[in-house]
């Protein structure tokens, strides 16, 4: 199995979510992040002090997938969160040594 | 009695209160999270103690007969001794004393607590609430006496101080300055990023003043007629034109137009029209609103140049656009006042309050430090005074930590319904 983990501009995960059902995933998790890339932070004034903003609002997405469906789903992904414009984000893949669904104790690939 | 001038003076008591809680918006919008309700509870607190002070001596000290040479009110009037519903302002067309002296306490309330913002973040409630009973004792019932009673020195002086640009506004930016000079910096100042932490809570703070400053401005003339309209007319031109000011002035100098602008150009514009009340036409009004808009927004940039950390901006925009209303009627005045002399008058009026109050705080600001301690600890700043003094925090972001003590009943209850919902939940599973 592979942990699939894209970290991406928050207004794409409609596109991705309805991306990744349609390629039939079952179960995703979706966490706030931020975060900076190449594309750095941005500045804020306040009452005429401005200040650098590093860190930039992400969502960083989560799914565990079988190893054959991996690259096809990180394709996915990154299709649906792709704007073109700096600041898109990255999307990655890890081993998994194993799963367990909670309320079965189904182990591998069909706790997926 | 005049009937209508005393609704319309209760009425505006009313709307002065309402600027209280607004400010505690205003500024507490502004800090960071960790001391939001501190915030909230610095400008609150004085609803509570100047209230309880105007009735024990504070209106006394104030509009009780002068003691001799215009300084100070005697103590005549303790517990409003000797006012009934009778009592009477003026002759027979007078309002109720006790509606004016609640219109009054209003302002009394105010002041101090528009010095809270200079403090964000780093004093001890038990320090702030003793500095403000002091302070409102000490500074604040004299120069309202000097200013508004009919034999105060400045009064006499014929000082134009329609609402408080004196008393109210360069007394409590004086102040504030003192009180900070003893206080200190906050832990991280001109170095970490201190943004506003919702600046929507800041905007509607801003539109409640606006709106109270109706009563404010207005509620001053203590009658229902045309002085109250056209210093309410006068208000919301200086304001609109305020908010301009600042707006441009940011957009050329910093390049956007920011909502901590527009609402921060508003309240400007309000410090500023405060003292010249009626004595303006609206074109005047105008002038004055424009004026302090610009210079206001320049000014709030002055502390990180001299390195003094009025957090808030009372300097900036309560002293600075305080001073720039009193001088400016004194050139602006219609009927013939306006000229040098006037502003001659004004300028005695405004350092003669700068130089009292600013000794008097700075003393005040010593004492408690001294006695007390003003400041808090570092572990309580850094990690945030809402927790350290009030036990609370203003956001809950989540449920996951919190647990009931058992030392309440409320607490005791909600352990029961939980065990309950959870034997239900087994009995579903099951």
């Amino acid at each position: 199995m592979k942990l699939i983990t894209a970290v991406v501009k928050p207004h794409r995960l409609d596109e991705i979510k309805e991306a990744l059902q349609a390629f039939g995933v079952q179960g995703l998790t979706v966490t706030e992040a931020s975060g900076y890339g190449r594309q750095r932070g941005h500045t804020e004034v306040y009452r005429g002090a401005e200040y650098t903003v590093d860190l930039v609002p992400k969502i960083r997405i989560e799914v565990l997938v079988e190893d054959g469906d991996a690259e096809q789903l990180i394709d996915v992904v990154v299709k649906a969160a792709r704007t073109g414009k700096i600041g898109d984000g990255k999307v990655w893949s890890v081993p998994v040594d194993t799963a367990v669904r909670v309320r079965t104790g189904e182990r591998g690939p069909d706790a997926l | 009695m005049n009937g209508a001038d005393t609704a319309f003076v209760l009425i505006s008591a009313a709307l002065v209160m309402l600027m209280t809680p607004g400010l505690a918006f205003f500024y507490g919008g502004m800090v960071r999270v960790k001391s939001a309700l501190n915030m909230l509870m610095m400008s609150l607190i004085s609803l509570g103690i100047v209230s309880v002070l105007w009735v024990l001596y504070g209106y006394s000290l104030t509009f009780g007969d002068d003691i001799g040479a215009g300084l100070l009110g005697n103590f005549d009037h303790i517990g409003l001794k000797g006012i009934t519903v009778d009592t009477l302002t003026g002759g027979t067309e007078g309002i109720p004393v006790f509606a004016f002296a609640l219109f009054q306490l209003m302002f009394a309330v105010l002041t101090p607590a528009l010095m809270s913002g200079a403090l964000a973040d780093r004093v001890k409630f038990s320090a702030w609430a003793l500095f403000i009973t002091l302070w409102v004792s000490v500074v604040y019932f004299p120069i309202a006496h000097w200013v508004w009673q009919s034999d105060g020195w400045l009064f006499k002086l014929g000082v134009i101080d329609f609402a408080g640009g004196t008393a109210v506004h360069i007394n409590a930016g004086v102040g504030a300055l003192a009180a900070v000079l003893v206080v200190g910096k906050r832990i991280g100042f001109k170095k970490d990023p201190m943004r506003p932490h919702n600046l929507p809570l800041v905007v509607l703070g801003a539109g409640l003043l606006w709106f109270g400053w109706f009563g404010f401005n207005a509620g001053s003339a203590l009658a229902a007629n045309g002085t109250a309209a056209l210093m309410a007319f006068n208000t919301q031109i200086a304001t609109g034109a305020a908010m301009l000011g600042w707006l441009i002035y940011e957009r050329i100098r910093h390049g956007a137009f920011t909502t901590l602008g527009a609402a921060s150009g508003a309240v400007a514009g309000l410090v500023a029209i405060t003292p010249s009340g009626a004595a303006v036409n609206p074109f005047g009004a105008l002038l004055i609103g424009v004026v302090a808009g610009a210079v206001c927004s320049w000014a709030v940039s002055l502390k990180f140049k001299l390195g003094y950390d009025d957090s808030l901006d009372v300097v900036g925009v309560h002293l600075v656009g305080g001073v720039i209303g009193t001088l400016l009627v004194g050139v602006l005045a219609t009927g013939g006042v306006g000229g040098l002399s006037q502003l001659g008058k004004q300028a005695v009026g405004a350092f003669s309050v700068m130089a009292y109050s600013f000794v008097v705080s700075w003393i005040l600001a010593k004492i408690v430090d001294a006695t007390i301690g003003f400041r808090a600890s570092e572990d309580d700043e850094t990690s945030g005074v809402d927790m350290a003094y009030h036990a609370e925090s203003a956001y809950d972001y989540s449920a996951v930590g919190g647990s009931p003590s058992g030392r309440s009943s409320v607490a005791a209850a909600s352990q029961d319904e939980t065990a309950a919902v959870a034997a239900k939940i087994k009995k579903v599973d099951a």
